[in-house]
This record gives C-alpha cells, structure tokens and sequence, in this order.
C-alpha cells in the first residue's frame, strides 16, 4: 500500500462514512473493497494475472461462503443484489482493460474475453457444484482448507512457487525459462487465506454467525486490511459492521486521521529511514567488528516493527474513517519483559488466530491421549507447532523454520522457569531494588532475545544466517 | 479519562471542534514554516547541520555515489554538506600542519579505489614532513566530473580551510568553455556559481541559462522536499559507513577502458579545422590561481594512451591526438607566459595501470604518480 493508495483509501472513507444510511456505507465499502483488491494487486510478468489472481480469490471467498451457507438459507434478494453488484463492477474492470494503458487503473493488459467468459462460467460452476454437494459431502470444509492450504504452500515455498510459475508460463504462452517466484506474488493471499480458514474452521465448530453475501466478501477483502492484516475475527466484523455508528463522524475522523498520521511517520519516516541502514545480508561480511552487527541488528528490530506496526495503524485509521474498527496488531512488544507477552503484544491477531486453531486444539487433544501424564511435553509439542507454523506463514524456508523453532524453545523455557519459580515462590521474595534489577535483567534478554531471532528472519539463506549468528559473538564460518 | 466524563454527544462536539481546530492550526503552521524557508533560504546552514566529524568519523572524501545502497555514500551536490561531512571540517588547523589540498576530477576523488587507496590516502601515508619540520597533511577535494569551474567553486570553498599549497588536477576534457557548466555541483549550487563566475568576472554564455536561481516556490520546504530527504540519508548513511569505512561499491568486475577506438578524429564535434585556443577555459585556470589564498601547483594529469585500433589517430576515448597535442602546447604556453606551477603528468603511466577510464587508475598508478610528483619542483623543494 503506497502513498497514494493510502491518501485515496483515506479519502474514499471519508466520503462513504459521511453517508447516512448504514446500508448504503455498507453497500459502498463492498464496492471499494472489491475495486482495491484489483488497484492493490502489483502488475505481473504473467500476462493478465493481475486480473486472474484476484479474481482466483474472489472465487474462493464466494465457494467458502457457499459451503458455509446455512443449509436451509437460500439466496436473497440482499444476496442476489450484491451479486449483481459483483458481476457489474467486474464487468467495469474488464472493460477498462480496454482503455488506453495510461487509463487502466485495475487491470494492466487488455483481457481475453473468452478466457474471462470462461473463468467466470467455471467460479459459477463450482460454487453451484459445491451448494449442490455440501448436504452430501460432510468433510467439505476440510477440503477447501486443504485447497487453501494447499495454494498456500504452493505461493510460500519458493521451488514450488517457481514451478508453479513454470506451469503457468507456459500455459500464457510465455517463456519458463524466465520464471522467478515474484511471478505469482499474490497480493494479501496470507491474511485472504487465514480469514477463510478462521471461517470454515468456525464453521465446522457451530460458531460462525450468518452472513450474508455481501457481509462475507467485505469482511474477507475490506480495503485497509488487505495488504498487511489485521487478521479481524468474522464475527466481531459482523458486530461492527451491523451495529449503529456509536460515534460521530467527526470523532471517528479525528480517530482515523490520528491513527493514519501516526502509522505513516512510523512506516514512511522511521522505518524507511532505519531501512537504510538496519541489517541484511550484505552488511554481515562489511562490518569492521561484532558490536556494529549488534547495532545493526538492534536497528532491524526497530525498523521491523516501525514497518509493520506503521502500515498497522494506517489500515486501522483508514478502517475507523470509514467506521470499521479493526482490531489492534501490536502493543509496545519491545517493552514487555518475557517472550510471553511479547507474543501477546507482537502481531496479535496472527498470534491469537495460531492460538485458537493450532495450540488450544492440539494441547486439548494430547491432555486426552496417552500424554496426559506430562504437562510439560504437551506444551513443548503445543509450542513447536504453532510457533514453527507461524515461522512458516511467512515462508516456508529453513530460516523461518528455525525463526519459529527458536521462539519455540525460547517460549517452552520461558514457561518451565515461571512455572519452578512460581514454585519456588521467589517471584514475592527479594527487595524492590532486587525486583526492578531483576525486571530490567528479563527486559534484556527478552529484547536481545527477539532481536536475535530476528538474524533467522531477515537473512536469505541459513548459511548467512548462520555467519551473522557467529560473526555476533565474535566468530566466523572460516 | 477525559474522555469518559464527557457525554457521547459533548465528545463528537469535542471532536468536530478539535479536528476543525488542528485542520485549521496544521495548515497555518505548513503555510508559515514554508513562508520562512523560502524567505530565510536556510539549506546552507541544514547543510553544515552534520553528525560527521562528531558521531561519525569524517569522509577523506566528499559524499558521491552512483548507487548509495551499496555504497554507504549519497551524492547530494550541497556545497554545505560536502564540506560538513569532509575531514578537514573535523577540526582547526594545527600549527604544526602544513596543508595541501587536492582539487581535480573523479582520478582524484578515486573513482575504483578504496578510501586508503586515494592519491590523498597514499600520500598522507608517507608521513612526509616539510623542510622547517611541518607534517605535510593531503586532503581529497576531487570530486567526480569534469569542469574547472566546478573546480574553482570547490577551490573558493575550500580557502577557509586555511590551505598552505594546492595541486589542481586536470586534464583536456575540463576546459572546453562548453562544457564548464555541465557539472551538477555547479547546477546544484546556482547561487555560489553565479557568484563565482561574477567575482572572477568569467563570462559563460550559457550561464544565465544553466544557473537559475530557485523560484520561490523551489525555495519551500515542499520545493526542497527532495534535497532535504537527500541531507538526511546523507547523515543516515554515515552510521554505515563507520561502521564499514566503504564509501563506494568497487564491483569485482568492470567494463574496461576501450583500447580500440573509434576512427572519428573530431573532438566534442570539433574538428582540427575547426578548432582554437580560445575554445579553452584558460581564464578559469588563471581565476583559481589568482584568487586561492594558496599557491597553486598546475598538474596536467595521466591519461591513457592507447596501442589498439587508431591509435595513430587518437590517444584514447576521449582525445584525437592533433587536439590533445594542441592542448599542451597552448597549456605550456600559458604556463610559461603567467609563470604558473606546473607538473605535466600526461604520459607517465603505462596502459596496465588505467581501470574503466582513460582517466582512472589503480593503486600501482597512484604509486607512480606520487614518486613523480615528488620528484617534480615544486613538492621536491618542499618536503624532506
């Protein structure tokens, strides 16, 4: 999201939440929604991929949403409309692709309509397929997790993604041999992918409320989250987006405005400027000694979080101005002092969404098998394999394999020393003084702790990951 | 907490006057700091604003780079911020220094070599001394591109720092009267330009064209928006280069100097016919001797001079031979009439030793430079 996505995003709210009639708002924030996901999808060297990828995620929204109809609910004429809705503003998009090149604001190359004819025929198809089947096929949600799933792994492992890029060369005609893994980037398919999944999860579980067509894409695609997250919850969404506008728009501009401003001198002033200088891989062999790779490192952890944490507060100002409240991603991380709670102020809803439908079943499911007798085993396994999965949300390399290992282990360590010390009872004991050493001693090495973890995240390959690990105390690969 | 005794109803009213009041006081204040900035001008005092030669070591050589990520180093062409960020802003002159400076092109400033390899670097390695006991300090004013009259605008800068000699590099390619204004340091600075040019009273056609003064509106913060993002990676990037000392991205392979040349004879589209003295910036020679608080020493730098495909036509890429022999005939000619310092370097290096261009060369010809420069009167009746 750039600078002029987020003035035009801004401005868009603005207008749309002057509107009186909450449906009308809601029907406008469909439209934008929709309209961004295209302006926000970068142009491709696959010849009109920045028109099938997203519309390759509509598609799934729309079977996701199918499948997890209610039963007996048929469709509406609230549903019906917003259909219509969707088919007229792709039918704009496609013929914009017609227009002259400095025009075309969506869609970089002019489509091949009966490529998109039959696209189109093929989502309608399977979702009528998928509405005629789900009485019968009960496992129906776990398929489309593992088609998700399984498009996921494809998009994040980079040998998969290049073949897949491979593939998909040849079949527009394009030379394979110049297949690069940016071929497939897929705007926001991570967070797209996460929020069908929460919902087929919920779904299965008897929690997801009814939602409405037009609810449902907006909740999967709405604008400022798109990009970046947060991951919102369906239901809390939900809650939002029907409920009587509490506030004025005047406070919800002064809200937002305050957010965007706060969020775009952290991304565009800070975190660009630490940018310059913050660690990466060609840093590691220039360095004249170890203690300028620590502040480099230390330099990355704060643009990491400026980065992120900026673009956060610009999607939850841009989400307030248009009266959607998304929920908060980070909370002061650095300042906490055990990794516990620097993960429950680190990309939160990425945290809580792991929590909820990796570590809660998983520990629920070993306490009742044969490891019900070691706690401690339960959460190690608990901790691996939520923390190892969020590793590889973010790719799937060794380096954030190891990235999750590493805050594994360090948060299973974390929880056995509170654990014997709560035994122990010292946490009470000892003199103030004692306790603020004692709280400044967990701040650093929590801080240092995180910030090391960072080496595994920021480098290209575990090799150089593993000379920056060594060069920082003072060692070398030789 | 403010917030939660007031009613929702007082709250939007708070808000709807709140935001109503910062719209209002935000745009005031933007209109008002641009009205100042471009009333007071003050990039030359942002520009001497600088961490170096506090927080950061100072650069032996002014900020330039063709591709700052790699480099640790940013061209940003600010006279002011050149100087803030070079060494010799670091501190007073010493008494006991006796201090020549290095005026000239990018051979000086070291274009492919690292900042110990510089021509400065390696002389300052000598720990030469002067003759009544003075330790001789070199310092890099060069600075890539090819004009005397960005030369003479460093050169005029650089007498606050006190000078004891000055060896201004140079060769053909800088004196043609058409190409003075071609630097961007000169284009950079239109101000200091134009008053370099009043106060040596040069005449450049093209000037009142090429040095226009900023508008008001270019004078706004907004106007300078670029150039003050430029000052603060400047400053950023000084972190990297201290804790690196790279300064420029010296790729382990480069295109080299062309040793087979092209058949053309003519010179910047002159030919011999052509051609004449006057088409030379001698004046600006003469300006920078003239009003340097320092003596000058004239220094007529290495070039290239090739054994492949019309080399019995031209020396190199740049010069056909018939114009660069014309050159140093009408150099010594000046120099011989205005009594001029003068070394003539010209054909002291042997091919091996030039990298991309047929101006640069590597360390062995820095070497070799140095042992002739020392040997040449004037630095041989200076030092030890």
């Amino acid at each position: 999201m750039g600078l002029a996505h987020i003035l035009g995003f801004s401005l868009g709210s603005v207008l749309i939440s002057a509107v009186r009639s909450g449906k009308t708002r809601s029907r406008l924030l469909y439209i934008a929604s929709i309209l961004a996901l295209y302006s926000l999808q970068p142009a491709l060297a696959l010849r009109q991929f920045d028109f099938w990828l997203p519309t390759a995620a509509i598609a799934l929204a729309i079977w996701v949403w199918v499948a997890t109809m209610d039963q007996q609910r048929k469709l509406e004429g609230e549903d019906r409309l917003s259909l219509a809705i969707l088919a007229a503003t792709l039918g704009l998009l496609i013929l914009s692709s017609y227009l002259p090149q400095s025009l075309r604001a969506f869609v970089s190359l002019p489509l091949d309509l009966p490529d998109v004819t039959f696209g189109i025929i093929l989502i309608g198809a399977v979702a009528w397929s998928i509405r005629r089947i789900k009485r019968t096929i009960r496992s129906l949600d776990i398929l489309l997790i593992v088609l998700i799933l399984t498009i996921f792994v494809g998009l994040k492992a980079p040998e998969l993604s290049l073949e897949l890029s491979r593939a998909a060369r040849e079949w527009t005609g394009q030379s394979p041999d110049l297949a690069s893994i940016l071929d497939l980037n897929w705007l926001g398919f991570s967070y797209i992918a996460f929020r069908l999944i929460h919902v087929l999860r919920d779904h299965q579980s008897g929690r997801l409320p009814s939602m409405g067509f037009q609810s449902f894409l907006l909740y999967v695609f709405f604008f400022p989250a798109l990009s970046a997250g947060p991951i919102d919850r369906a239901e809390r969404f939900l809650k939002d987006l029907r409920q009587e506008r509490k506030n004025s728009q005047w406070t919800l501009w002064w809200q937002g405005g305050a957010r965007i401003v706060r969020g775009l001198f952290q991304k565009y002033i800070l975190a660009d400027s630490l940018a310059l200088v913050a660690l990466n891989a060609s840093h590691i062999n220039l360095v004249q000694s170890s203690i300028w790779l620590w502040v480099l490192l230390y330099l990355y952890s704060f643009r990491i979080y400026f980065d992120f944490s900026g673009y956060t507060d610009i999607a939850i100002g841009i989400g307030a101005l248009s009266g959607i409240r998304l929920p908060e991603n980070f909370n002061q991380p650095y300042r906490q002092a055990d990794l516990g709670a620097f993960w429950n102020r680190w990309h939160i809803t990425l945290a809580q969404w792991f929590r909820a439908y990796v570590f809660n079943p998983l520990t629920r499911g070993l306490r009742k098998g044969t490891l019900a007798g070691s706690p401690w085993l339960i959460i190690l396994i608990g901790q691996l394999a939520t923390m190892i999965l969020i590793g590889l949300w973010h790719g799937i390399t060794w380096n954030f394999f190891i990235w999750g290992l590493w805050h594994a282990v360090g948060l299973f360590i974390h929880n056995r020393w509170t654990e014997a010390q709560r035994k122990a009872k010292e946490l009470t004991g000892g003199s103030s003084q004692l306790k603020r050493i004692r709280a400044l001693g967990s701040w650093a090495l929590t801080f240092n702790f995180v910030s090391l973890g960072w080496v595994w995240f920021s480098l290209p390959d575990m090799r150089t990951a593993w000379s920056a690990f060594l060069k920082l105390f003072g060692g070398s690969l030789g | 907490m403010a917030d939660q005794q007031l009613s929702l109803g007082e709250l939007e009213e708070v808000h709807k006057a709140s935001l109503v009041r910062l719209t209002l006081k935000t745009f005031v204040v933007i209109v008002v700091l641009n009205f100042l900035f471009m009333m007071l001008d003050p990039i030359a005092v942002i520009g001497k604003i600088s961490l170096y030669n506090r927080v950061f070591p100072g650069r032996p050589r002014f900020p330039y780079s063709d591709d700052p990520a790699l480099s640790f180093n940013l061209t940003v062409n600010q006279l002011d911020a050149m100087f803030a960020s070079h060494i010799i802003k670091q501190a007073p002159k010493d008494p006991s220094e006796y201090r020549i400076l290095l005026i000239g092109d990018s051979s000086v400033w070291g274009f492919l070599q690292k900042p110990d390899e510089t021509l400065s670097a390696q002389l300052n390695q000598l720990d030469l001394r002067t003759k009544d006991g003075k330790n001789v300090r070199f310092y890099n004013l060069g600075y890539p591109t090819l004009s005397l009259t960005k030369d003479l605008l460093i050169l005029d800068y650089a007498n606050i720092f006190q000078p004891d000699l000055v060896l201004w590099f140079f060769t053909l390619e800088a004196l043609p009267w058409k190409k003075q204004l071609d630097s961007p340091l000169l284009t950079f600075n239109p101000l200091a330009s134009l008053a370099i040019l009043n106060k040596h009273a040069i005449r450049i056609d093209a000037a009142q064209d090429q040095l226009k003064p900023p508008s008001l509106i270019e004078r706004t913060i907004i106007g300078r928006r670029r150039l003050l993002a430029d000052l603060l990676r400047h400053q950023i990037y000084g972190l990297l280069w201290t804790a690196t000392g790279i300064d420029q991205n010296i790729p382990e392979t480069f295109t080299e100097r062309a040793e087979d040349l092209t058949d053309n004879t003519e010179f910047q589209g002159i030919s011999s016919e052509q051609y004449s003295d006057s088409l030379l910036a001698f004046d600006v020679l003469r300006s920078g001797i003239e009003q340097s608080s320092a003596p000058v020493v004239l220094i007529n730098e290495p070039i290239f001079i090739s054994d492949g495909a019309n080399s019995d036509i031209r020396y190199n890429f740049y010069y056909p031979i018939w114009v660069y022999d014309h050159y140093l005939s009408a150099l010594e000619r000046e120099v011989s009439a205005n009594g001029w310092s003068y070394i003539n370097l010209w054909d002291i290096l042997p091919g091996d030793v030039f990298t991309d261009s047929a101006i640069h060369y590597d360390l062995n010809g820095v070497g070799q430079v140095i042992t002739e420069l020392l040997s040449s009167p004037p630095l041989a009746n200076l030092v030890n």
